[in-house]
């Protein structure tokens, strides 16, 4: 027993250095993913951000079609950076809407004038409180919304343009699967 | 020219460091004349490594200091436009040159070691320098290799690119210095151990060598984190002032160490008694010292400190860590049984005490390492969770209760054995007190918090039964020591009085403001008088005027929203009126775009004070004790020469 | 609790910004301060909602105001955040099978200890 003890530390400090080692070799993922995927998209209703465009409810992705939800701000760089791969994805007839965070209409409208606007409808989430509502935890964020209102995965980060082809995949394979 | 002067000192320094292990073994192996000469070289050898790293260090400030943006760490972490306090400090603002101040710190303890040790046997001194040596190595072999300070940029930028403005503070000069240097007390108390280990010699007068390291680092460390918690405190601008964050926790981890090794090296020295124990606290403490240093450096954990990250060079500290760490507890296991068990005791005795003493804070320790290890180790199971305050106080909460009751008994019981019975009528008073406080405050106020509500009474408790050991003795015959004791323990109390009253008494208030409108929190009455702009070496600010008044008294406060240029960054300056009942902590936020009213965050914070008060009082206990213990060997050395 | 979400989004152009500002009511701004510092503030590097200066942050502060201004129990919102953000988003891990050994650890602990002691206590005697 006492053999035991003296060893004791020796061993504690073994698991300590072999969980650090894991650690240190697989670096932690830093991003925060919603929980909400695979599961109902929560109720809301935005008002309009700009004239012209619609605000967003959560009916409207109840419409048989899958949808993308895309989490933006006019204040926010990777949003830019993400912006011709969201008019490459329009391009291709994925239906876009958008909710807006902290954000206003007038600065909104020069966003979309200056680098397209992909947009079906935009909501004005100015307090955060859908994107909490989400689990989304930054701009850029997109959603993929299967026709019946659930929501099917997240995309954290601006979209790159190699995501292309695999999102359009993704929204075809929901629609079937919604079907 | 300046930079690689600095390199090749750092060069020779660590080839002197290989020497001095090199010599150290040839020493303790040779029993010939080349081992006597290897003996008598190792001392000269770790004096004059501690001077060319002092060397490195210097050029490093002078590179510093001349913002020589040809240096890529200068142009990485400095800007010409900087106060020179910060240029000055900016030296080790950055991960490679902390890491070099950390050597610094490490050789000079060395040196120290080598220059002014004559307690210790001659073979334990050797093999402590020795052990010195090697660790010295290990981390010139990381700066060299993995973190080079000198290293130059062709071309050179024309502007460098600043450093962190959370950084830009007085602070910076000396917080990390101090908390270095605590942990570079606690190597050599490391060092004194593997040395002892090597060749068996644990006894009083290895406890006599190393007592004063142990105390002069425990006194860093103390001030390090007082001050360290104090700087987050006014700069983070939310009036909190401990996070439990893994960067707090790290500098708390080696601190519990060092306190259980301190009380284990009193009884070691004093009573021959706890050999094991001071050994292995003595490994546990520098270790965690650089555990600690691993995980803030590594990136491994996230934290709101400020901090120089670099998770490629996590692997190397990693493998300095196992070869250190391993290396010194494997040479426990195999030679811990050969020294001599110690004297023995009862239970209740004030060693048995000191043995709770430690194990308890071993427990905490224990706690507040996989608490912060945790979500690590979840991660690797794919699972993320965080883990903060609720856990810390929940779990160590209790057990730091039931320490405190201890730290109250101990004194007032006699070596050796003692009897229960007698030991809780001597509590009576501080046990009224405590009791008393606690019925108090449960009549006085009605939503006080547990936690708070303990805490505030045993810290009473403690303090009443810490002044007790001197409260029937003769004051001018009363030895530093104990005075030192008496002064840290009631430090103690008076640090937990101040978070007890900070969490149960604090009054927030949180308004926007239209200049001229007033508002009021706890006694005061706050105007927000206008706002204007202003503007310093490197930073422009948005200033508040406000006047706070109550009763009898009146106070002017100019918080800040600062906005630096070199790295763009915003923060919130507070502005703080200390009192002697506490403090008013105030807070520039943003302007509300709707209506142009301005954001105050304001807290009245009772007794916030002495949270710190009470830190600075158990590092004046160490102090008194260090003094004590000189003092008194100066008077041994006169009455020998006098005598001899 | 998705009809109160919608509700709530109507209320919001209306109501103080809770983010900054507190609840007149005490008691459930003492609820509510109690509830932000053990939750995570899902942009910043390890800080709670309390202290952040970020604007989600502050968008979650004015959340927990909101809803236990509606008298809603602090644990619910936090259950709610949860069912979003995951466990990551509370700093008080919920005991489960993977926060078992993590909360078990000062029970260990101090059985070691006691061990230690034992052992080292009745050698002597």
């Amino acid at each position: 027993m006492k053999r035991a003890l003296i060893w004791l530390p020796l061993g504690l400090f073994g698991v300590f250095f072999a969980v650090v080692a894991a650690g240190l070799m697989r670096p932690a993922d830093t991003t925060v993913r919603s929980t909400l995927v695979d599961k109902p998209l929560p109720v809301f209703k935005l008002e309009p951000m700009v004239p012209g465009k619609p605000g967003l409810a959560s009916g409207d992705f109840k419409g048989g079609k899958p949808r993308l939800l895309n989490v933006f701000a006019s204040w926010c760089i990777p949003c830019i950076a993400e912006a011709p791969q969201l008019m490459a994805l329009k391009a291709r007839g994925v239906p876009i809407d958008a909710i807006a965070i902290h954000d206003k209409g007038p600065a909104i409208a020069a966003f979309l004038r200056r680098n397209g606007d992909p947009y079906a409808a935009i909501g004005d989430d100015s307090r955060s409180r859908v994107q909490m509502a989400l689990g989304s935890s930054g701009v850029p964020e997109t959603f993929l919304i299967d026709g019946r209102g659930r929501i099917v995965r997240q995309y954290i980060g601006d979209i790159r343009a190699d995501q292309v082809d695999q999102i359009v995949r993704d929204v075809a394979a929901a629609g079937a699967a919604a079907r | 020219m300046i930079a690689e002067a600095g390199l090749a000192a750092l060069w020779f320094a660590a080839m002197l460091a290989g020497l001095q292990l090199l010599l150290g073994v040839l020493a303790l192996r040779r029993k010939d004349v080349a081992g006597e000469q290897a003996m008598a070289a190792i001392g000269p050898v770790a004096i004059l490594q501690g001077a060319l790293v002092a060397i490195a260090m210097g050029a490093l400030i002078a590179v510093f200091l001349n913002t020589d943006l040809s240096v890529k760490l200068v142009a990485e972490n400095s800007h010409s436009a900087k106060p020179w306090i910060y240029k000055f400090a900016g030296a080790w603002g950055n991960h490679e040159g902390s890491m070099l101040l950390w050597v610094t710190i490490l050789g000079a303890g060395g040196a120290l070691v080598a220059w002014k040790e004559r307690t210790l046997d001659r073979a334990t001194h050797v093999a402590t320098l020795a052990a010195q040596g090697a660790i010295a190595l290990g981390f010139y072999a990381f700066l060299l290799f993995a973190s080079n300070p000198f290293a130059r940029l062709n071309p050179a930028p024309i502007e460098g690119q600043g450093l962190n403005p959370l950084l830009q503070d007085p602070g910076l000069a000396f917080h990390p210095p101090t908390l270095y240097a605590g942990y570079v007390g606690l190597s050599v108390a490391f060092s004194f151990a593997v040395g002892a280990l090597v060749t068996g010699q644990v006894g009083p007068a290895f406890a006599r060598a190393m007592r004063p390291w142990v105390l002069g680092a425990w006194v860093l460390l103390t001030i390090g984190i007082t001050a360290g918690s104090y700087w987050a405190y006014y700069e983070l601008g939310w009036g909190g002032w401990w996070f439990w964050d893994p960067v707090e926790n790290a500098s708390l981890m080696p601190w519990l160490a060092a306190t259980a090794l301190l009380h284990s090296v009193n009884v070691l020295a004093a009573r021959d008694g706890l050999r094991a124990w001071t050994v292995m606290l003595a490994v546990v403490a520098f270790s965690m010292s650089m555990i600690g240093t691993f995980l803030v450096r590594s990136g491994i954990l996230t934290s709101v400190h400020a901090f120089a990250v670099d998770p490629r060079r996590g692997a190397f500290i990693l493998a300095l860590l196992g070869i250190y760490i391993g290396g010194a507890l494997a040479l426990f296991g195999s030679r811990i049984g050969q020294v001599r068990a110690g004297r023995s005791f009862a239970f209740v005795s004030r060693e048995g005490g000191l043995v709770v003493n430690n194990l308890l804070l071993s427990v905490i320790l224990g706690i507040v390492l996989i608490g912060t290890l945790y979500p690590l180790v979840a991660a690797g199971f794919g699972v993320r969770l965080s883990v903060g305050p609720p856990f810390f106080h929940a779990a160590a909460g209790p057990i730091a209760l039931a320490l405190v009751a201890v730290m109250a008994v101990g004194p007032a019981l006699r070596w050796r054995s003692d009897d229960a019975e007698a030991v809780l009528i001597r509590m009576l008073w501080p046990m009224v007190a405590a009791a008393g406080t606690f019925a108090l405050m449960l009549t006085l106020t009605g939503g006080m918090g547990v936690l708070s509500l303990l805490g505030l009474s045993f810290g009473v408790g403690l303090i009443v039964a810490s002044v007790m050991p001197i409260t029937r003795r003769n004051w001018r015959r009363t030895p530093l020591p104990i005075w030192g004791m008496v002064v840290a323990h009631v430090g103690l109390g008076v640090s937990m009085i101040g978070m007890a009253c900070d969490s149960a008494f604090t009054a927030e208030r949180l308004v926007a403001l239209y200049p001229g409108q007033a508002t009021i929190v706890g006694p005061w009455r706050v105007e927000l008088n206008r706002i204007y702009p202003n503007i310093g070496a490197n930073w422009s600010a948005l200033e508040a005027r406000l006047t706070a008044t109550r009763e009898g008294d009146g106070a002017t406060l100019r918080p800040q929203q600062r906005f630096f240029t070199d790295p763009p960054t915003t923060t919130s300056e507070s502005a703080i009126a200390t009192r002697w009942d506490g403090q008013l902590y105030t807070v520039l936020g943003q302007q509300d775009a709707a209506t142009g009213r301005w954001q105050l965050r304001l807290w009245w914070k009772p007794f916030v004070t002495l949270i710190w008060l009470g830190g600075a009082l158990i590092a004046l206990g160490g102090v008194l004790a260090l003094v004590g213990r000189w003092f008194k060997a100066w008077q041994q050395r006169r009455r020998e020469a006098l005598w001899g | 609790m998705s009809l109160s979400l919608a509700l709530l989004l109507a209320v919001a152009t209306t109501t103080p910004d809770y983010g900054n500002t507190q609840l007149p009511d005490r008691q459930a701004e003492a609820q509510a301060r109690a509830l932000m510092g053990e939750l995570r503030c899902v942009v910043c590097q390890g800080q709670s909602i309390a202290d952040s200066d970020a604007d989600m942050a502050a968008d979650m502060r004015a959340l927990v105001r909101q809803r236990i201004a509606r008298g809603e129990s602090p644990e619910a919102i936090r259950a709610w955040l949860i069912e979003r953000y995951g466990d990551y988003v509370s700093y008080d891990p919920p005991l489960s099978g993977a926060t078992a050994l993590l909360w078990a650890t000062p029970i260990l602990l101090l059985a070691v200890g006691a061990w230690i002691a034992r052992s080292s206590f009745r050698k002597r005697r």
